[in-house]
């Protein structure tokens, strides 16, 4: 897939929670093609101790709008700045990068499990599926009912399950725990969030015999595959997270326990 | 339009500017963003005899205005390349260059030769500083002694125009480009990245794999301009200039300096098509100042 440098314009910032912001980001030509999983690498401007860009994951593209959407997590000084960001201002964006989640065929029964700021491609994800007459599950975790996020557009593409670790909101527990695991069988997993909870998933489907893709955020510098930082060991050697993945399937991967 | 074309012993580069093994893969992760054949040299990956998995992750430290890395030469083995890579880069309209490394001099020696076979590689770049390995790099670029034996034992073998990347880590550099220049080097290129550490206070741990790695980027530029000047005048064949150039102001500084050409590295990471943006600012800067050649200005600085 080609990929480009664009400067997209801020249409709107959204503070979604004490931790996260949604930048919609436009531009007056098409946007180019962007897949499920796929992510940006954005330049933070104004903050002297970042040096590198940020690797975003695509939380949605709406052609119709011509928007893409970006869901930061504030973690460090970088993210930090980027959510400082205002309307009217530009994005350095280097897009699309990397491999996306294996896109659904007909009749497949997927279940997208999601933690944290990780919820954010698995929405991409589901609209795509939607799009082709395929009806997405979600299962989103997070700490509380406060730190679930976009879950009504989550509601408008599937169906919604989520745990929460008070038992704020859903199942008490980890998304692991969740009874719709004992209940439903699934073809595929595809799951985003912190690593803990993707290696619980993994050994979930792997125990279960279900076919699962984890989405990795190890860190990175060129998101190009040109730096070699962001490896990660797989039975194929050392891989780039940023040109081989950040989507693998857990057959691949070193994980086994 | 000025003229920016120089020569690297045999190397006839159509423009100064160049990118810097480890920094832009093997070119084509860049195709997208910039003409390849529109700079003057491509310097792909650091490769070796034997394959190297390279250090564990974390691999990167973000620093101050550049990052640390402790990679450890990643690649698949010359073979590999010459049977994989060289189809996919050969008819490229530059100046592909191969940097090797190894661990002994007989290993660079001979993945050097299997590099001499290839008819579209032009040159070498000989890489005796690589920080973040033991088992050589480093180590024989630290002293001249090392650095001689490797270079004796490459030119031997390799006939092209063989460049020589030296180590920032060293007492006097001009020495160690002295040596490799009485060996047989067409030319020396500097500065590989200087080493540094970082340390993860919540975890109370290094940050980095293997606890040390190499700084790059904007941060070592002072330095490196500084090592630039004092080599070119004490050798006398073309040095190569490198070391956290970002613009075409960094690379004309380094061309006065005294380097003939300059490498592009972390600066690739920050900008795709940022080598392609300093070609185009340094004739920009020569047609403003009345220069009719980049020539004009390598060296001025006395």
């Amino acid at each position: 897939m080609k990929k480009y440098i664009l400067d997209l314009k801020v249409k709107s910032v959204e503070r979604l929670h004490e931790r996260y912001v949604l930048i919609k980001l436009t531009d007056d030509n098409p946007l180019p093609e962007m897949l499920p999983g796929q992510f940006v690498e954005v330049q933070v401007k104004g903050s002297p101790s970042t040096f590198l860009r940020r690797p975003i994951s695509i939380n949605l593209v709406d052609y119709k709008e011509n928007e893409l959407w970006l869901l930061v997590a504030m973690v460090g000084e970088g993210t930090r700045q980027l959510a400082h960001i205002q309307v009217g201002d530009t994005l350095n964006c280097v897009l699309p990068l990397g491999n996306g989640f294996t896109p659904a065929v007909a009749n497949e029964k997927i279940l997208l499990v999601g933690g944290g700021v990780g919820v954010a491609p698995l929405l991409y994800m589901g609209a795509k599926m939607k799009e082709s007459g395929i009806e997405p599950t979600f299962l989103l975790g997070a700490r509380s009912a406060k730190d679930l996020l976009m879950l009504d557009i989550f509601k408008r593409l599937g169906r919604v399950f989520v745990t929460t670790e008070d038992g704020s909101e859903g199942e008490k527990g980890f998304v692991t725990n969740h009874s719709l695991l004992q209940q439903e069988q699934f073809d595929r997993i595809s799951t985003c969030g912190p690593t803990p909870m993707m290696k619980a998933v993994a050994r979930f489907a792997r125990r279960n015999g279900v076919d699962c893709e984890v989405s990795l955020e190890n860190l990175m510098a060129c998101g190009l595959g040109a730096c070699l930082c962001c490896v990660e060991k797989t039975v194929d050697g050392n891989l780039c997270v940023c040109k081989d993945g950040p989507v693998f399937n857990i057959q691949r991967l070193l994980w086994q326990d | 339009m000025a003229r920016l074309n120089v020569k690297i012993g045999e190397l006839s580069l159509k423009n100064p500017v160049m990118t810097a093994s480890g920094t832009f893969g093997y070119g084509l992760e860049f195709a997208d963003f910039m003409p390849l054949d529109g700079i003057g040299g491509i310097i792909v990956k650091g490769t070796t005899l034997k394959p190297r998995e390279g250090n564990d992750y974390p691999r990167m430290a973000e620093t101050a205005s550049g990052m640390l890395n402790c990679v450890g030469l990643q690649n698949k083995g010359v073979d590999y390349f010459c049977e994989h890579i060289y189809p996919q880069i050969k008819d490229i309209d530059t100046n592909m260059i191969v940097n090797v490394s190894g661990s002994s001099p007989e290993d660079y020696a001979e993945c050097a030769a299997r590099i001499d076979a290839l008819d579209n590689i032009p040159a070498i770049e000989l890489n005796i500083s690589c920080p973040n390995v033991k088992d050589g790099g480093m180590a024989f670029g630290v002293t001249c002694a090392g650095a001689s034996s490797v270079v004796k034992a490459v030119r031997e073998r390799y006939h092209k125009t063989l460049i020589v990347k030296l180590s920032p880590n060293v007492t006097d550099i001009t020495e160690i480009a002295r040596s490799v220049e009485a060996e047989g080097a067409d030319s020396v290129s500097l500065i590989n990245t200087l080493m540094g550490m970082a340390i993860d206070i919540e975890k109370r741990k290094r940050v980095l794999s293997i606890g040390t790695g190499g700084l790059s980027g904007p941060a070592v530029k002072p330095v490196a301009l500084r090592m630039v000047y004092q080599v070119a005048k004490a050798v006398k064949i073309p040095v190569i200039g490198l070391g956290g150039i970002c613009s075409a102001k960094d690379a004309i500084e380094f061309l006065m300096a005294g380097a003939t050409a300059i490498e592009i590295g972390t600066a690739n990471f920050l900008d795709p098509a940022v080598s392609i943006k300093v070609r185009d600012g340094i004739n920009d800067w020569l047609d403003g100042h009345g220069c009719q050649s980049v020539e004009e200005i390598i060296g001025v600085i006395s």
